[in-house]
């Protein structure tokens, strides 16, 4: 450690490239999600507790399906990103690559769950 | 020149030593809402694959959304969806570099706190 230039400790420990990136697909998603949310509130809400057949039919119909399908996709990589930077901060070692593996595959395994399950309805 | 001192620098007051202040809590609260909102989006998303799956398993899926633990679950998460919806406005503000002045953030945070709970009722009464 002694013998390492000041240079040689900051190459390649991240420069601002890709957290610009990161943070700029967080501001889309941020928006999209502003748009997307009080319409998956007001059409996913009144189901809950509703017949199965009325739910059924209720998501047949395009806007509440095609709403409910971003809404899945948009919410689990906005929280990919979100719960990265989470872990990136009180998670530190081995267990932090871990735990981003495992909720990276959590958030698209959701995501492919979510909009298999409003196609099936849907179609 | 390489710093000799690496590692053995005092090091400055950090979260422990500071009082609450509003714009630190309306930031935590920011991740706990956002990351604690997963537990009510993988239940959504169990809904509609119990939805698609069969009548029965629909029945199971919703019985337990609608339950009193559910209803618990759902409000509280209706709740941080609103905050953390305000606070991430409150964020894309601070981005355009509007309201970073300290008496400005801390009447957003207010705003922030006082428009989750004002939707909450809304969301609670209108669905």
């Amino acid at each position: 450690m002694a013998y390492l230039t000041d240079l040689k400790r900051a190459v390649g420990m991240g420069s601002a490239r890709e957290g610009t990136k990161r943070h700029w697909s967080m501001t889309k998603s941020s928006v999209a999600l502003l748009i997307l949310t009080p319409f998956f509130v007001f059409t996913f809400g009144p189901m809950l507790g509703q017949p199965h057949d009325a739910v059924m039919a209720y998501f047949a119909r395009p806007f509440p399906a095609i709403v409910a399908a971003l809404m899945v996709v948009t919410s689990f990589m906005h929280f990919k990103t979100g719960v990265q930077m989470l872990v990136e901060d009180y998670v530190h070692g081995l267990a932090r690559e871990i735990t981003i593996i495992l909720l990276t595959c959590l958030s698209y395994g959701a995501a492919a769950t979510g909009v298999f399950a409003i196609a099936k309805i849907a179609l | 020149m390489a710093d000799v001192n690496r590692g053995k620098r005092p090091l400055s007051p950090h979260l422990t030593i500071y009082r609450p202040q509003m714009t630190s809590i309306t930031s935590i609260f920011t991740r706990i809402t956002g990351n604690a909102l997963l537990v009510a989006a993988l239940l959504i998303v169990w809904w509609f694959l119990a939805a698609a799956t069969s009548s029965e398993y629909f029945a199971v899926a919703d019985g337990l959304i609608t339950s009193w633990f559910g209803d618990l679950v759902m409000t509280l998460s209706v709740w941080a969806l609103w905050y953390h919806a305000l606070a991430g406005v409150r964020h894309l503000i601070w981005d355009a570099g509007y309201g970073l002045e300290i008496e400005t953030a801390e009447k957003l945070g207010l705003a922030v706190i006082a428009g989750s709970l004002v939707l909450t009722i809304i969301t609670i009464l209108a669905v």
